[in-house]
């Protein structure tokens, strides 16, 4: 039987052309970038081939983009690039950032920079007002997600570089959930820094990029030879790097279909769902969302064991419930937006791909309701109406 | 995801005994849907002999808590009510062919609703459902529960303690105490017994401590508070109201800082704006 994949937020399959483009890399063109000779020199080019095509999914010049091992590594970049080029401690982000930057600033929390986490509303959205009011003398970056991995919400990223670069203090956005879903320009976008992920865009895991603004001052987080201009030490990922820029490629001619078809199938799914099941509801600001994610919460049930059943169906989903978290603790962007708990224990998160299909959705949307009635017909609280 | 025993899948997929007993001789309830599990036990007792003739159970949570409720039907059904009440939680783990260590709660859930259910059944109070201190406000743990999961379980973590009844897994507040309790029960010392503290958790703290401790007392001269940041340990305030112009306002934010020094933690420091 096979997976129906309704979990893209967590990592994306290979694209068969990323694969076929990185196979080489991996067998007879083994060579060193950095080498003298012609045997490393060649891939050299390649790499900046890759750099070049990464570059063009976001509007950005070539020398503007520094490969990294992940979206973590450039998020971390990022922020203690921002603190270590200036002398100001104060860090603004928000309460649903992914774990990369939250986790990040409570460690330098921890060293002694403040931190100001922006709260959100039901939505899921931050109130501009609030970032402005909270940016200080001492703010040395803001770090806010251009759209959570949870919810889809987009923030208006605009907006708030605009509002930080007013007050001259720079700007990251981990994007990593928004590039390769829908348009992203950095030529019009007055960000400084943005965080990109491999994996999340049809690349394979342990490659990611980070977006420097030409004239901002870096420092690099990973110290070590020339490779990257300094910027990011270390013998290059050449395969992975061929095959993310393949994959930033495909990306970009199939930001329309992201746009169409995905959404189309998202919404088919949404709407099926919530009218075949009552009690059920979606988090998140719908207007301004990812095309592909949806975040419904089915009350009266518990999202692990939503999840156990659809794995028998090989449907594959996320859910914010604590039971699947390793800790007690639900989802802390479901939190945050105040979804109640008795809400977030049921919540699932679909998130599609270009690589979804129809019958893939028809099944999701014949299976899922049975599994609600049954779990809520075994719950001492479920009801059917 | 979770490495479960195949009885833990299936019984999961194919629980047995699911539902609710018509007019049944017990029921015990434990957990709530804002804690994320909970189990409704019904039993059928024939009380010429004390024999449970049926046990069904409906219960909201994750698949162990599920397989657990169901292993508990199975182990009780055709037991005397003395001989059931000596099922330990470890009994339906053991059943079960074991259960992540995180997961353990899920026993020990079934377990409380059994003794819940047979206290229904004999008329008398629930033990330990509102006996002792609480001490885990997230969800709603007890001294006493606390203090038997460690004797019946021989526990030695407070993270152990936190797996098998969920004190602790919330805010974080309780864990200082948690450790006190392992100490005084099995003399076994917490390696760190305080848990790092985010700031989310921190400013909701604190907000709490504002809106429950601190406002009334100041509402009450005709002052009030406003919180208005927290960076790092430094918490910021404004006086407002009569405290605004108090001559005594230092010994207010004094009073403050004295208040949210001993309810959060020692390292608070409160400013006037």
């Amino acid at each position: 039987m096979k997976e129906v994949y309704l979990d893209n937020n967590a990592t994306t399959r290979v694209a068969d052309e990323a694969r076929d483009a990185m196979l080489p890399y991996l067998t007879e063109l083994y060579g060193n970038p950095s080498s003298m000779h012609l045997f490393g020199g060649q891939i050299h080019r390649k790499i900046e081939e890759a750099r070049a095509e990464a570059a063009s999914l976001i509007n950005a010049e070539p020398e503007e983009i520094i490969f990294t091992s992940c979206g973590t590594e450039s998020d971390n970049t990022a922020v203690m690039s921002a603190l270590e080029t200036g002398r100001k401690r104060h860090i603004i982000t928000t309460r649903v950032e992914h774990p990369a930057v939250l986790n990040f600033c409570k460690a330098m929390s921890r060293r002694g920079f403040d931190i100001t986490t922006l709260p959100v509303d039901k939505l899921g959205r931050i109130d501009l007002l609030n970032l402005e009011r909270s940016i200080t003398e001492n703010t040395a970056v803001v770090s806010i997600m251009y759209a959570n991995n949870e919810s889809g919400v987009i923030f208006p990223i605009e907006k708030i570089c605009e509002i930080v670069k007013s007050k001259g203090v720079i700007m990251h956005t981990d994007a990593v959930q928004a590039v390769g879903k829908i348009p992203v320009d950095v030529k019009k976008l007055p960000v400084d820094m943005m965080s990109i992920s491999g994996h999340k865009i049809h690349s394979p895991k342990g490659i990611g990029a980070l977006y420097v603004r030409k004239g901002i001052r870096f420092s690099p987080y990973i110290i070590g030879g020339h490779q990257e201009r300094g910027r990011r030490s270390g013998t290059e990922n050449v395969a992975s790097i061929i095959a993310f820029g393949k994959a930033c490629g495909l990306a970009k001619d199939n930001l329309g279909i992201e746009n169409t078809k995905v959404t189309n199938l998202r919404d088919r799914l949404e709407k099926g769902l919530l009218s075949a099941c009552p009690d059920a509801r979606v988090n998140g600001d719908t207007e301004n969302r990812l095309p592909n994610t949806s975040n419904i919460s089915f009350e009266y049930v518990e999202g692990e064991a939503i999840l156990l059943r659809l794995n028998e169906y090989n449907i594959c989903a996320s859910s914010g419930s604590a039971c699947t978290s390793g800790s007690l603790e639900p989802s802390h962007v479901l939190r945050a937006m105040g979804v109640p708990f008795t809400a977030i224990h049921g919540s699932i998160r679909f998130s599609l791909s270009r690589y979804t299909t129809d019958e893939e959705i028809g099944l999701v949307l014949q299976k899922m309701p049975e599994i609600i009635r049954d779990l809520r017909a075994l719950s001492p609280f479920g009801r059917e109406s | 995801m979770w490495e479960y025993t195949e009885k833990v899948k299936k019984l999961f997929l194919q629980p047995k005994n699911t539902g609710e007993i018509e007019n049944p001789d017990a029921v015990g309830e434990i957990g709530s849907l804002i804690c994320g599990d909970a189990l409704k036990l019904t039993l059928k007792i024939d009380r010429k002999t004390d024999r449970i003739i049926d046990a069904k159970f409906q219960t909201f949570g994750c698949a162990s808590a599920i397989a657990s409720s169901s292993a508990l039907t199975e182990l009780i059904k055709g037991k005397t009510v003395d001989e059931a009440l000596k099922v330990t939680n470890k009994d339906i783990a053991e059943y079960l062919g074991g259960l992540p260590r995180e997961k353990m709660h899920c026993s020990v859930m079934g377990q409380e609703a059994l003794e819940a259910a047979v206290a229904d059944y004999r008329g008398e109070a629930r033990p330990e459902a509102d006996e002792g201190e609480m001490v885990c406000k997230c969800f709603g743990v007890t001294d006493q529960k606390i203090r038997r999961a460690i004797k019946e379980n021989g526990l030695r973590t407070v993270e152990d303690i936190t797996n098998f009844t969920k004190a602790g897994g919330g805010c974080g507040e309780c864990i200082p105490r948690i450790a006190d309790i392992l100490l005084e029960v099995s003399g076994v010392k917490a390696a760190s017994p305080k848990k790092a503290m985010t700031n989310i958790k921190k400013i909701a703290m604190i907000q709490e401590v504002i809106e429950k401790e601190i406002r009334p007392r100041l509402q009450a001269d005709g002052g009030d508070i406003e919180l208005i940041d927290v960076q790092g340990n430094r918490v910021i305030i404004a006086l407002r109201g009569m405290c605004t112009e108090c001559k005594m306002s230092g010994i207010t934010i004094g009073d403050i800082n004295k208040t949210l020094k001993e309810l959060i933690s020692d390292e608070l420091v409160v400013e006037a704006q």
